[in-house]
Order: C-alpha cells, then structure tokens, then sequence
C-alpha cells in the first residue's frame, strides 16, 4: 500500500455522498491533523456539539490518536477528569457537569469478536443517552446503532494523522456540518489556536 | 481473631478470599484456578458480567471450604466497588450485600487500587516461622497494572495522596500492547520479560515520557515508538539508535502488517522497552521517597511482578522496598479482604445503600 501525503488544503472539504446507505444522509469529510495539539482541537470541538444519544465511532491502529481525540471530546464536553486509556477496563464512565448523561469512553480492543461484545453487554452502554466514544468500534459494527459519526483515523507521519469522518444519519452530519469550521483552522493557521488542555 | 471473606469481581477475575486479621491469607481462589463446569465453554469472554454470575459462587463456596470457616465465624464481608467495569461490579456488590444481610454481617465497600496495595500486609502461614514485620508509615506506594499507574502517598492506614498517575495508557497496557505487536502473546509483562532475557536495553534510545514533570506517567507515546519502530517508520528514532544497527525489518511506510523482527533484535527492542518503563517508575519513585522522606516503597499491581522493576527499585531508592508475591499481584481477593479488615478496624462499614463506582479514584475515597 503506498501513501502519498497531501497538503492540508487537499483535504479540508467536505465530501457529499449520496444512495449508499439506507440511511436518508451520509456525509464524509477528511482531515489532516499535524499535531498531537490538532487532534485536540478537532476533538474538542466535536465535544462541544455533542448532545445526549450521540454515538461516536474511532477505527485506527495503536498510536494513531484515538485516546487523544478522546481527550478532546471529553474537554469539549466539560469533562475535568483526567482521560485516560479505557482498554484494559473496556469502559470509562464520566459524569457531565450539568448534564443527565454520562460520557462512556468504550474501548474494544481487547473484545475479539461480536459474538464477545454480545455476551458482555457492551450494547446497552450505547442503547441509552448517553454520549459513547468507542474506540476500535470496528470489532462491534453489526451491533453498534444505525446513526452515528465514524472516524478512521490513519498515521501519515511523524506527527501526521488524517482523520476520516463520516456521519450516518441526520444527527451525525448535523455534527459533521458544526465541524467545518475548525477543519479550517486545524493545519493551516497555527497562530489561531484555541486554548486546549495538554494531552500527555 | 477476626476472619474476613472478600469478594473481588471488578473485571476480568471473579475471587473470593478468606484472610484473618487483615494480613493471614486463609485461603484465596481466582475462578481461572478453580476447575468450574462451564456450559459455554470458554466462548464467553472473561470480561461477561455474566461468566461473573456464573463463577461467583462456586468460587465463594471453594473459598469457605479452603479456609475451614463458617458463616458464623466470619467477622464481615469486603467487597470492590470501584474502579471497575460496572456489570462486573455489581455481581460482587449484590452477592457480597445478601450475604452480609442473610448472615447479619457487617459489609465494607472496598477501593480496587486500596486492595492491591494491601497485598503487601498479606502472608500465608508457615510452621516455625514468624508473620513478617508489617509495613511502617508514612510509606509510598507505586500501583502499576493493567489499567493503573498510581504513585500514592500514604501516611496511615485509610489517609492516602495521590502524588501521580498516568495521563494516557498504564504500565501494565504499554506491555500488553506492545507484546501484541511484537507477537510475543499475552499476559504482555512476562512476555516482553522472557523475550528481554539477552537483549540489549541500550539498543534503542526510547523515549521517557515526563521525566522532569512532577509524578504523573505517560506511556502512549512510548507504545507509538515501538511500534513505529516494529513497522519501520521510525526515522527519527532509528537516528537514535545507539550502536548504528540497521534494521532488517525495515518497510515502506504504512506497511499495514509488519514482519515480526528477527529474535536478536526482538530481544533488544524488548530489553529497551522494558528498560524504559521500569526507568520511569523507578525514577519518579526514587524522587518521591526523597522529597517526602518515606520509610518504605511498596509495589502492587501487575507489573509488579517484574523483576527488572522489583531490582531497579531495590538498587534506586533509598528506602526499603516491599512487593507482594506474583499472585497477590494480579486481581485477587484476599487483597480486598485485608483492605477490608483496616477498614472494618477504622468503624467505615458500609451501608445498604452501598453503591458500586465504576469512575471511582483513590483521594476520592472517604
């Protein structure tokens, strides 16, 4: 498989798709993060548009950025807790300030198939309102809801990670469209940049 | 004499314990020990709240049995309520509560991370010899596992500080993660330790993540490094490389499933890896005993086990350093249970309402 690494402008737009999925929107966009510092701010703005029954979905390998997108969601959201690696435990519950719904940070990648997520219930963590990140989702994708925002995130790099989102439904292109604006800013205009938590 | 049975389900074992006084170990059964009939033979993941269901009784039952007590001579009832997966909890939590309540025992709701450094008051009798000496406060405590990397201050029994913990990934997940792109298997700890025996530790200059930054770890960064350097993407880090050795394993970038190195270098990037984390702990260890002038250091947790770590610690730090043996390292109940016991002695008894927490931190804990 060969790469060939784009400039930022190449991949900040967005990408309409349309009659592939039974679903009535189906909206992609890719973006590329320069930085540990970008994948935070992406983060943190999705976080900030997230509301409660949103389902976000992270596919990429160890190290590509996933627990640090995480990082940004959950400060998005208010989260003041630290954000750590939910593997070995599957699942990491936080409390919103305000909120009646939690944040689940779900992390499959020690399930090995859908028939283990089946028998351990992970289901009904995103059955509910609450806002679920699930990292490695791909291991659960017949069981995951019909709507939801899917990211794969890929290394392009030292320090170089595109990020590929697409929205399955109205709600997660909703999300997807609240999103244009920081694509913009994320590569481009460093200066510009938002006050964010440190990640490690 | 006081025997208390705990009960430890917070996720992947399902344990049951029986242990006197806080600290003799009676008897202690971990379901993956006990040979239990299982319907679904093994295809359920450890992690099911349900395989918990299954496992909890049997394994309280061999633990009752094993230590020769009674439900009349049990003084309470210790249970984990936190952290932990929430399923898993609350199979612990409702057996440990209708037990307490059939039997009108007291029951202690017990922190995860306090029962495993509470190992270290544990032992098993032996004729002829004394209980060793108990560990002396203030006294710091390193808890390095599959899903922690804490550095605590503890200055009595129940009084505890937490002066670090991992930002990201813990010690015990970097091993796991990185065994499994090695291919060397899981548990990832004794893996990485077997394939190290040899190796150069000097091989590879990885990086230390937060070495001049207070207490807290970072060990994602560290994981992304070697696995960059499995997948032949680590430019900048083969630059690094100490003694100039090319690297036969060396792809194009964003080869998706990367030739596993050949065993001499396996062994080395294992050694350094190794060596990296153990430098870590032991590092911001040593600085912290200094700084709070501790009497002794106590290891828990998995990565406990270690033996670079449990020597590097002895030969660092200038105090004297106490870990558990391997299998009150890893999850088990009698940890929960002399945790439970200096709970019981402080007067904190839970209440019916007693509540599992999944999210649930140590300096949280009243």
């Amino acid at each position: 498989m060969s790469v060939r690494v784009r400039a930022p402008s190449e991949y900040n737009c967005l990408l309409e798709e349309g009659g592939v999925s039974a679903l009535s929107e189906r909206v992609g966009a890719t973006v590329l993060s320069t930085s540990r510092h970008d994948t935070l701010v992406i983060g943190q703005r999705l976080g900030q548009l997230l509301q409660a029954g949103d389902v976000i979905c992270l596919q990429g390998e160890l190290g590509s950025g996933k627990t640090c997108l995480t990082q940004g969601i959950a400060a998005g959201l208010g989260v003041a807790r630290p954000v750590t690696s939910p593997t070995f435990i599957i699942v990491n519950e936080y409390a919103l300030a305000g909120k009646r719904h939690m944040l689940y940070h779900i992390d499959l990648y020690r399930v090995e198939s859908v028939a283990e997520a089946c028998a351990t219930g992970l289901e009904e963590y995103w059955s509910g309102d609450d806002v679920c990140v699930i990292e490695w989702a791909e291991r659960a994708r017949s069981l995951l809801p019909p709507e939801h925002l899917w990211i794969t995130l890929l290394y392009r790099g030292e320090g170089l990670r595109e990020l590929q989102f697409e929205a399955l439904g109205a709600r997660p292109a909703e999300m997807l469209r609240g999103l244009a604006g920081v694509f913009d800013e994320v590569g481009g205009r460093p200066e510009s940049r938002p006050e964010v938590p440190a990640c490690s | 004499m006081r025997a208390i049975l705990g009960i430890e389900t917070s996720c992947d074992e399902t344990a049951a314990s029986v242990v006197v006084d806080g600290r003799e170990i009676r008897s202690n059964v971990v379901a993956s020990q006990v040979d239990i009939h299982r319907p679904f033979g093994g295809v359920f993941p450890e992690v099911a709240s349900r395989q918990h269901v299954l496992d909890i009784v049997p394994v309280i039952q061999q633990a009752m049995i094993e230590a020769k007590a009674t439900w009349d001579s049990l003084d309470a009832i210790a249970v984990t309520r936190g952290p932990g997966l929430v399923g898993s909890l609350l199979v612990g939590a409702n057996v440990a509560k209708t037990i307490a309540w059939a039997r009108a025992l007291p029951l202690v709701g017990v922190n995860h991370l306090e029962a495993h450094l509470y190992a270290n008051w544990l032992y098993t009798e032996r004729p002829g010899f004394p209980p060793p000496e108990q560990p002396v406060f203030p006294l710091l405590c390193l808890i390095v596992s599959g899903g922690h990397s804490d550095l605590l201050w503890m200055s009595d029994h129940g009084k505890y500080r937490v002066l670090g913990r991992t930002v990201d990934d813990a010690a015990g997940e970097a091993f796991d993660k990185v065994a499994r792109l090695l291919g060397l298997g899981y548990p990832g700890g004794p893996a990485i330790q077997k394939a190290a025996v040899g190796g150069d530790a000097r091989a590879f200059d990885l990086p230390r993540a937060m070495w001049n930054e207070g207490y807290d770890f970072s060990f994602s960064g560290l994981k992304t490094a070697v696995l960059h350097l499995a997948q032949g993407r680590g430019a900048a880090l083969k630059g690094r490389q100490a003694k100039g050795k090319d690297s036969p394993w060396k792809r194009p970038a964003a080869s998706e499933s990367p030739d596993l190195p050949s065993d001499l270098l396996l062994a080395d990037l294992a050694a350094s890896f190794q060596a990296a984390v153990v430098d870590v702990l032991v590092e911001k260890t040593r600085r912290a005993t200094e700084e709070y002038g501790a009497r002794e250091v106590l290891l828990a947790g998995g990565v406990a086990s270690n033996a670079l770590l449990r020597q590097e610690m002895i030969a660092r730090v200038k105090a004297s350093v106490r870990f558990p043996p391997p299998a009150l390292c890893t999850d088990n109940a009698a940890m929960v249970a002399a945790a439970g016991y200096f709970r019981r002695v402080a007067g904190d008894v839970a209440m019916w309402n007693l509540d599992v927490e999944p999210g649930a931190r140590l300096d949280e804990m009243a």
